[in-house]
């Protein structure tokens, strides 16, 4: 069984953000860029698959420019197999995604295809979801355990009321939480073996995706800042203002 | 139950570099230059290069005309030619127009983020086909049979706070070279390692440091310009602790500034930090900030004995360059050029002889050594307070270092006068409202990140001496030493307990430095911790 | 004029809480709101719904398959029912968030997560790197939108409502590549820290690990989870994994009682969406209080014994 798994740059999450001052978007000039963190739990989930004979081989895509090369190198230098970068003209969003990874999933017949829950950029939380819903496969949100069974799988989702498991049958799209794992450290001696690894580079409109209406964006600010409230004199004022907001 | 003890891996190559600085990438793209077929690995503990680089920057862009001509035409990000030069004396209230003398005139020279500088290096070397590593630490040194330096050991990864393997422990691998170019920076813990073990401070007279203090502002609009390069010298320092301030204007109303004060301070009460802090309080330097929002900050410890201290740059199987060797210009405030330069000789040194043996001599015999040479009695002239060290830095200027004598350096550890013999200072401190309120709040600015469940990396030799002697003869001066609070003392039932709050850490060596018992041990944390310097 | 379909949560008793934010968010955007309940056995749930102020119908499919809250199942439900809607919205819970994208790929649009503010029919405000930057989305005049909506930045619908309800019958077989298996809920007796409604955390000026016992008892009277300051965990009050903040947990509760905790700048950034922050710190210049919502300057050995009595 192939496992695939979606790779996306993202700006690192010991930056801090910054929105330009001209509302542009945030500042990404100088800033660390990275592996989307719930991809490399992604990722290092198919591994262990992979490591416990699960799975015959790993491939993971991405869909950007070709500065998302160093990330698929990460992850064969992680212990990917080969690498996949989709080449997009222009900005995509989630659904877009979605139809790409749909066209390689078709390609590639992967039994599973593992995705971060969300990017830590624009916090969508969609993709995995939109490409299960056009494979029509099953899909198997914010997995903190998953566990395959001969044709199916069988996934712990961390949902709000508690861990609720489902069952999947494969192929299916199964997307993960910050519970899963925890991903291994890349040894030195990898990265240079990652360089020798197969990256295929494919063109977005060798793909032939018909374009899907896109949502602009128009203005980036950054987050109203938290002002200071009242100061109460003691417990009891305390007790009162809580109740008062219907917080007690 | 310690991590296992398994034969590490082993990666050879021609050469290894520790240190993703300008000397070493200047190396790396040299060796490259001259000896293409010579395999070359630059070691970097940062999480990526120029994380933990932190310079003011105005940099002499003498060596990279020779090491990359052309490099005009496609700069580094931040590159900003020199416009005007401004020296201030400060007093508490006021300022006073000084001359710039001739080592700080800066026409002809850019401003720079060293950062970003490095990260573009590293771009050109790696396009030479120089294999970088960020993000791995080197942490210990491979000795070969004979006993002379055969490489590094790079740290082990996911080892808990007591030693033990966690699931995702992955042991560091060897990188065995035939050369190994020591390229840490200011007191690199393997570069402290080496010195030691094969003496080479023998001959020199000990080291002495500065601590410099970095933030970068994006101030008001219209407050900026471009090109423009501040210093002061005085307030908030007294007139017996060297040290000064630096204003260089960016584009995009963006403004470094920094502080650099002497680790030879005897004040055991001083707080670096603090200074710092209250001189952007000044009068004459508040306007600048004030409206304005700080972007990022940093510390790094600087090396300044110059060429009295240098030690001995070469043992065998390795070169020191840089400021791991000690090459800064002091009276110039630049090390970068003196940097690079050293990290190119020792390239060509290692091209032409493929040992280490005799770059000593070869260093010694250069420019780099001769601008060391010339400056040489200006900073230890300033132990005997700020006039009587300018006067002497005048004279020296005026003949050009060419006097017989040579002014000695001393161990800044050595320099605190204890608490009961120290008359409190008067330093005329204000009531502070720039931001960062605090050194906690100040580290959030240098994004500082270390996996809270590994090994202290700062290693108390004899923790007994912080709350006793300590306590009694300087007050736990590295409670205010270090930039980043990393040092706490804590009241307990049972009496003080020190707290070392080690994910703080900026890697700045100031502790390592002037801890006055030096039981301070200075260690490499996993590889990728430490701050995440962005443009500094 | 917009037609607002809203997908409702519910755990086959109750309402989500949620469900009478998702109403203010679609009251902000203008124009009839119907609610959509998918399960089995809904009637209570569904008189639940129609009391909401604001709603004009509740729609209720009920179906054996569409008691487990699976996304296959409720999706092509959802889509069944989308030509009569402009507006397709859900809340920003797990269910939502599972659903919605499902939904919105069936109909072929991109979705709109996390909508914090209404500025137009089509128009949005939502979050991106973790509230750090807030960004404004226009949806194609052409394309229906299909949202979620981030229920922290919406006050609840009132109640008091009489909306019509209305049986409708499944119109889709159940899938059957996604088996439903069970809900085992938060085994520990304490809410879980990132998601409860209200926490309660504790820093160095609690002083001790023992000391830290006026706090899990304060939060156990409220049914909160516990967290601390970094400087709590370094000093080794608690374990790392209750830390709160930049090096910890992100979190996002309707209310925060930081008690003897400072404010550093990095356990501020753990809680800066949170609903309202009550800090309890003797030291009245503590930063802290410059973001506080409720402050009180008092010492936390005095004030926790006496919120314990005046609680209980």
């Amino acid at each position: 069984m192939k496992v695939l798994v979606g790779i996306k740059r993202v700006v690192d999450y010991n930056v801090r953000i910054k929105v330009r001052s001209d509302g542009s978007g945030v500042e990404t000039d100088g800033v660390k860029m990275s592996v989307n963190p719930f991809d490399e739990i992604a990722l290092e989930e198919a591994l262990r698959m992979r490591e416990a004979g699960h799975a015959s081989e790993v491939i993971v895509v991405s869909v950007g420019g070709d500065e998302c090369q160093q990330q698929l190198r990460t992850g064969l230098a992680m212990g990917a197999d080969r690498a996949i970068q989709v080449r997009p003209e222009g900005e995509v969003q989630p659904l877009t995604v979605a139809r790409i990874l749909l066209a390689i999933a078709q390609r590639e017949q992967p039994g599973l295809v593992l995705l971060g829950k969300q990017a830590i950029d624009d916090d969508c939380n969609q993709t995995g979801q939109m490409l299960a819903a056009l494979w029509d496969r099953p899909q198997a949100t914010f997995a903190s355990r998953l566990e395959l069974a001969g044709e199916a799988a069988r996934v712990t989702r961390e949902v709000d009321a508690g861990l609720e498991t489902i069952e999947v049958d494969l192929p299916a799209v199964v997307t993960v939480d910050l519970r899963l794992n925890e991903p291994r450290f890349v040894k030195l001696p990898d990265i240079m073996k990652a360089k020798r690894k197969p990256l295929e580079v494919i063109e977005f409109g060798d793909l032939e995706i018909a374009p899907d209406p896109s949502m602009a964006v128009s203005h980036h600010a950054p987050p109203p800042p938290r002002a200071r409230g009242i100061m109460v004199e003691d417990t009891a004022q305390l007790v009162a203002e809580l109740k008062n907001r219907g917080l007690l | 139950m310690n991590a296992p003890a398994e034969p590490r891996e082993v990666m050879a190559y021609d050469v290894v570099i520790v240190g993703a600085g300008p000397a070493g990438l200047a190396c790396a793209i040299r060796l490259k230059q001259l000896r293409e077929e010579w395999s070359v690995a630059v070691i970097e503990k940062g999480a990526e290069v120029g994380a933990h680089i932190l310079s003011g920057a105005v940099i002499e862009p003498g060596p990279l005309d020779q090491l990359l001509p052309g490099w005009r035409d496609d700069p580094p990000a931040i590159c900003v030619p020199v416009t005007r030069d401004r020296l201030w004396y400060l007093t508490a209230t006021g300022k006073r127009w000084f001359p710039t003398p001739p080592q700080q005139r800066n026409h002809g020279n850019f401003i720079v983020s060293l950062g970003s500088t490095c990260q573009w290096l590293a771009g050109h070397a790696e396009a030479a086909g120089v294999d970088i590593f960020p993000g791995f630490a080197a942490a210990g040194v491979h000795f070969a049979e004979g006993g002379e330096v055969g490489g590094v050991i790079i740290g082990d990864m996911g080892v808990a706070s007591d030693g033990s393997p966690k699931d995702t422990f992955t042991q560091g691998i060897e990188i065995h070279a035939p050369l190994t170019m020591l390229a840490e920076g200011c007191r690199g813990h393997l570069s402290k390692q080496l010195i030691r073990r094969f003496e080479l401070d023998a001959d020199a007279d000990p080291q002495t440091y500065g601590i410099g203090i970095k933030e970068l502002w994006r101030v008001a609009e219209g407050k900026c310009s471009p090109g423009l390069v501040q210093h002061t010298l005085g307030w908030p320092l007294d007139p017996s602790t060297y040290g000064g301030s630096f204003i260089y204007h960016l584009e995009g109303d963006r403004v470094a500034i920094g502080f650099v004060c002497a680790l030879d301070y005897r004040d055991p009460e001083f707080s670096p930090f603090e200074a710092f802090q209250q001189f952007k309080h000044h009068p004459a330097i508040r306007p600048l900030l004030e409206g304005g929002e700080i972007l990022s900050g940093g510390a790094r410890a600087i090396v300044e004995g110059g060429y009295q201290s240098l030690p001995r740059v070469e043992m065998p199987g390795a070169m020191l360059i840089g400021d791991a060797a000690g090459t800064l210009n002091v009276p110039k405030v630049k090390g970068t050029h003196q940097a690079m330069r050293s990290g190119m000789l020792a390239a060509e040194h290692a091209a032409e002889h493929g040992t280490a043996e005799g770059f000593d001599e070869r260093l010694r015999n250069s420019e780099v050594m001769a601008e060391l040479r010339r400056v040489r009695n200006i900073r230890p002239g300033f132990r005997r307070g700020l006039w009587k060290g300018l006067a002497n830095a005048a004279l020296e200027t005026v003949t050009g270092g060419r006097r017989q004598r040579t002014l000695p350096n001393h161990a800044d550890h050595t320099a605190l006068e204890r608490v009961s013999e120290h008359a409190a200072a008067q330093r005329a401190w204000r009531e502070r409202d720039l931001p960062p309120r605090d050194r906690l709040a100040w580290v959030y600015f240098a994004a500082t990140e270390h996996d809270e469940d590994q090994p202290v990396h700062l290693q108390i030799l004899d923790p007994e001496v912080c709350t006793t002697r300590c306590g009694v003869e300087f007050n736990h001066p590295c409670t205010r030493f270090c930039p980043a609070n990393v040092y706490e003392m804590i009241e307990e039932e049972h009496g003080l307990r020190l707290q070392i709050n080690a994910a703080n850490c900026v890697h700045c060596k100031t502790c390592d430095i002037k801890d006055p018992y030096q039981v301070i041990n200075w260690v490499a944390p996993e590889g990728g911790s430490g701050p995440n310097y962005q443009n500094l | 004029m917009a037609k607002i379909l809203i997908i409702t949560e519910h755990d086959g008793r109750n309402l989500n809480a949620g469900m009478a934010k998702c109403v203010s968010c679609a009251s902000a955007i203008g124009g009839t709101i119907d609610l959509l309940l998918l399960g089995e056995d809904l009637a209570g749930i569904a008189a639940q719904a129609a009391s909401l102020e604001g709603v004009d119908r509740v729609i209720s499919v009920e179906a054996g398959h569409l008691a487990a809250p699976l996304a296959a199942n409720h999706a092509p439900e959802v889509v069944a029912l989308a030509p009569d809607y402009s507006h397709i919205l859900g809340p920003s819970t797990t269910y939502g968030k599972d659903l919605m994208p499902r939904v919105a790929a069936l109909l072929g649009v991109n979705q709109v997560s996390d909508i914090m503010a209404v500025e137009g029919e089509r128009h949005f405000k939502r979050p991106i790197y973790a509230g750090n930057a807030i960004v404004d989305v226009h949806v194609p005049e052409d394309s229906r939108v299909v949202g979620t909506v981030r229920t922290a930045s919406w006050p609840s619908a009132a109640g008091g409502g009489g909306a019509a309800v209305e049986s409708r019958p499944a119109g889709v077989a159940p899938a059957t590549h996604t088996r439903y298996v069970g809900l085992e809920a938060g085994s520990s007796e304490r809410p879980d820290l990132q998601t409860a409604g209200i926490v309660v955390s504790g820093g160095r000026g609690v002083g001790s690990a023992e000391n830290f016992r006026l706090v899990y008892e304060l939060a156990d009277q409220l049914g909160a989870g516990v967290g601390a300051s970094r400087a709590a965990v370094d000093a080794g009050y608690v374990a790392n994994d209750m830390q709160v903040g930049q090096t910890g947990k992100i979190i996002a509760p309707d209310l925060y009682i930081a008690v003897g905790i400072s404010g550093a700048i990095q356990h501020v950034t753990g809680i800066k969406d949170a609903g309202t922050i009550v800090a309890i710190n003797k030291d009245p210049d503590a930063p802290i209080f410059e973001i506080a919502d409720v402050g009180l300057a008092g010492d936390l050995f005095t004030v926790l014994p006496e919120l314990k009595q005046l609680l209980s």
